[in-house]
């Protein structure tokens, strides 16, 4: 098994006609994700990739019973797409889009909350690289040959901080059940907080590697509920050690406003809650190894 | 997007927050004749600069002649003010602003932030007005009140009620402050605010409450949808080589160290700069060049980092997703023809055609050190570095 998608996975991709939404969606055929249609409105009853396109979500969900879908459109529209997602009934949803407004994304997490919880769509981003199951489905941007299939789970915040940390894994033996990328923006879909609960859940995932930056409050709020609430263990990263305050490091989210969001408060927090920290971005996958060794779990 | 203080106070009173009347200047002779214009005998001048902590560092002062406005705005023009938030470089004060003085009976703070904990819009505010708002959560942390808005509803009269009652604010005032209060909301909400501060918010001599200084920061990601807004944008205010980046997709950040970088992706970029402190270096700036880098693209951030006379070296740290090592390598080499670079290079590519990418630099004969790991990458940089100033 995994978290989020995995071989049977139905998969609309929202903005497929345009040319990166076609770039990836074929990249993410290649690795066996089951892309079953696409939806641009105007263009429906176009074929891309041989799969339909539509003109609306709720028109896609019923022809192809898809369950998930991932957005490209760009970030004016992108919100919107989301919301039109959640209510075609689409249960998981990635954005990968980067520069959706903020105030926009308060408008999206307003609006989730008119479904009850049990039927709420999970989303995940935006700003971020996606998710990959390895071996079984991607719905992202990421190279799918880093990732080796196994039993550990990353989440993070960045893509290629994620990448680097798949192959630093892969290079020791260590593989991926899943790894989800959360984004890099203030106000993201679901929290570090939301992937941990669902990798403590998983039968097929032993441990978790959390990749997290300055900024925001995610990275303390995981650390308590995996101090209360996990038995499986954690490895964190916190990146940004050299940021300055109150400068924005490429990433929306990524700025130190107020107390605890610094990379070094960041880190205390994670260890005060029994988390092992990666000493630096070089020893992330070695960490791991040493704490599954430390667990007598295999790799 | 920071804007300026005159100009916030335009926008705030639009939505109907009461401000003083002044009038801006571009000369000491244009600002003499504002105090004409706006009338009594007593007259604030204030440098107009992206920062706050003005008052303080001397770009604030209360003048009672004409000839008093024209000789200290003389003063100011021309000048870079240093803050204790603008570094020492100091922001050019290119305009300033002249204000009626108020007689002030009491000092309010009233700011308005998205919150990252609760994702809606917060209104922070507190009777101790004047001070900074970090320093006051210091001091005085039972002395804020917050309150967070549900967007569906937006900020409700009652709401605005009980944060003014709260501020101990006198019946008379409670109306007119609720109604400031849910001015700021809807300045905030329609314009893609991601910062209002008014600082302080005061109560007058007959009673009203006015903004006596007001700043405002807004969605860079949102003003696609607010022509009026971008407009105000003063590229004075900003560091030109960090300007210049953003144009041309980069997002660059300039910082004190002497090494360059050059990486793709904000979290690898901020990893690679802590992997160069760790190793006993700092970075010069903090660069991501994005997903799909053509070789154009590698040059012209070969050409911002080097545009920083700090850099003695430069660490290219690429792991290629939807990036091509081949693309990077080819850009690297051609930097070293059209760049000019006298510096040591050291690269490390992982990833999407990483092979042909290594081919290419060593096929280059060109002095560029290559590196596998992450770590070894740093170490070379700083290596280099050390080599350069023992030479």
């Amino acid at each position: 098994m995994s978290i989020l998608i995995d071989e049977n996975t139905k998969v609309i991709v929202q903005g497929i006609s345009g040319r990166i939404g076609q770039f990836h969606a074929e990249e993410m055929m290649k690795h066996g994700t089951k892309v079953v249609g696409g939806v641009t409105p105007g263009k429906g009853g176009q074929t891309i990739l041989g799969v339909p396109v539509f003109n609306t979500m709720k028109g896609a969900v019923q022809e192809t019973s898809a369950t998930a879908s991932i957005v490209f459109v760009p970030p004016p529209f992108a919100a919107d797409a989301i919301m039109e997602a959640a209510d075609a009934g689409i249960r998981y949803c990635v954005c990968v889009t980067d520069g959706i407004p903020a105030q926009d994304m308060i408008r999206v997490k307003r609006f989730m909350r008119r479904y009850r919880a049990e039927n709420r769509m999970i989303l995940t981003g935006p700003n971020c690289a996606g998710t990959i199951s390895p071996g079984k489905a991607m719905m992202g941007i990421m190279p799918p040959h880093i990732y080796m299939p196994g039993r550990v789970g990353i989440v993070g915040r960045s893509g290629t901080l994620g990448y680097e940390a798949a192959s630093q894994m892969k290079a020791l033996g260590i593989g991926v059940s899943t790894s989800v990328g959360i984004g890099g923006d203030p106000i993201n879909g679901s929290s570090f907080r939301d992937i941990l609960e669902l990798f403590e859940q998983d039968p097929d995932t032993d441990a978790v590697m959390m990749i997290g930056e300055i900024g925001g409050p995610q990275e303390a709020e995981a650390a308590q509920w995996a101090r209360d609430n996990m038995k499986k263990p954690v490895v964190a990263f916190v990146a940004g050690l050299s940021a300055p305050k109150g400068r924005k490091m490429g990433h929306a989210g990524a700025i130190i406003s107020a107390f605890g969001e610094s990379a070094q408060e960041k880190v205390s927090i994670l260890e005060g809650a029994g988390i092992t920290v990666a000493p630096n971005p070089s020893s992330m996958g070695e960490t791991v190894a040493e704490v599954l060794r430390r667990h007598a779990l295999a790799a | 997007m920071d804007i300026h203080e005159y100009q916030a106070k335009e926008i705030l009173a639009r939505f109907g927050v009461r401000v003083p009347r002044g009038g801006l200047a571009y000369s000491p002779e244009q600002a003499a004749y504002r105090s004409h214009e706006i009338g009594g005998n007593r007259w604030v001048v204030k440098a107009q600069v992206h920062s706050g902590g003005r008052g303080e560092a001397g770009g604030v002062k209360l003048c009672g002649s004409d000839s008093e406005i024209r000789e200290y705005s003389s003063a100011l023009f021309g000048r870079k003010l240093v803050t204790r938030q603008t570094g020492g470089a100091g922001k050019l004060i290119g305009r300033v602003y002249v204000e009626e003085a108020l007689d002030i009976r009491q000092e309010l703070y009233l700011g308005l932030v998205l919150d990252r904990t609760s994702e809606r819009i917060m209104v922070v505010a507190s009777a101790q007005g004047g001070m900074e708002i970090e320093e006051l959560s210091e001091e005085h942390p039972d002395a804020i009140l917050r309150m967070t808005i549900d967007p569906a509803t937006g900020f409700l009269e009652f709401q605005a009620r009980e944060l003014a009652f709260g501020l101990g604010l006198q019946s008379g005032q409670v109306a007119e402050a609720a109604k400031i209060f849910r001015a700021c909301y809807r300045a905030f909400r329609d314009l893609d605010v991601t910062m209002v501060e008014i600082n302080p918010l005061v109560v007058t001599g007959d009673g009203h409450l006015v903004a006596l200084d007001a700043k405002m920061s807004f969605d860079d990601n949102a003003l696609f949808r607010h022509q009026e807004i971008s407009e105000l944008r003063d590229m004075s205010q900003e560091n030109p080589v960090e300007a210049r980046a953003a144009d041309r997709g980069l997002s660059y950040v300039s910082l004190e160290g002497n090494i360059g970088c050059m990486i793709n992706g904000a979290g690898l970029a901020m990893a690679t700069m802590d992997m160069i402190k760790l190793k006993g270096g700092a970075p010069a700036n903090f660069l991501d060049i994005g997903g799909g880098a053509s070789p154009d693209r590698v040059l012209t951030a070969f050409r911002t980092v080097l545009a920083d006379p700090k850099v003695e070296a430069i660490l290219v740290n690429i792991f290629a997703g939807i990036n091509r090592c081949d693309w990077i390598a080819e850009g690297v080499v051609q930097a070293f023809t059209k760049a000019e670079i006298k510096v040591p290079v050291v690269v490390r590519l992982s990833g999407t055609n990483v092979e042909q990418g290594k081919q290419i630099l060593a096929d280059s004969k060109l002095p560029i050190a290559t590196a596998d790991t992450l770590a070894e990458a740093a170490e070379k940089a700083v290596a280099a570095v050390a080599a350069r100033q023992a030479a």
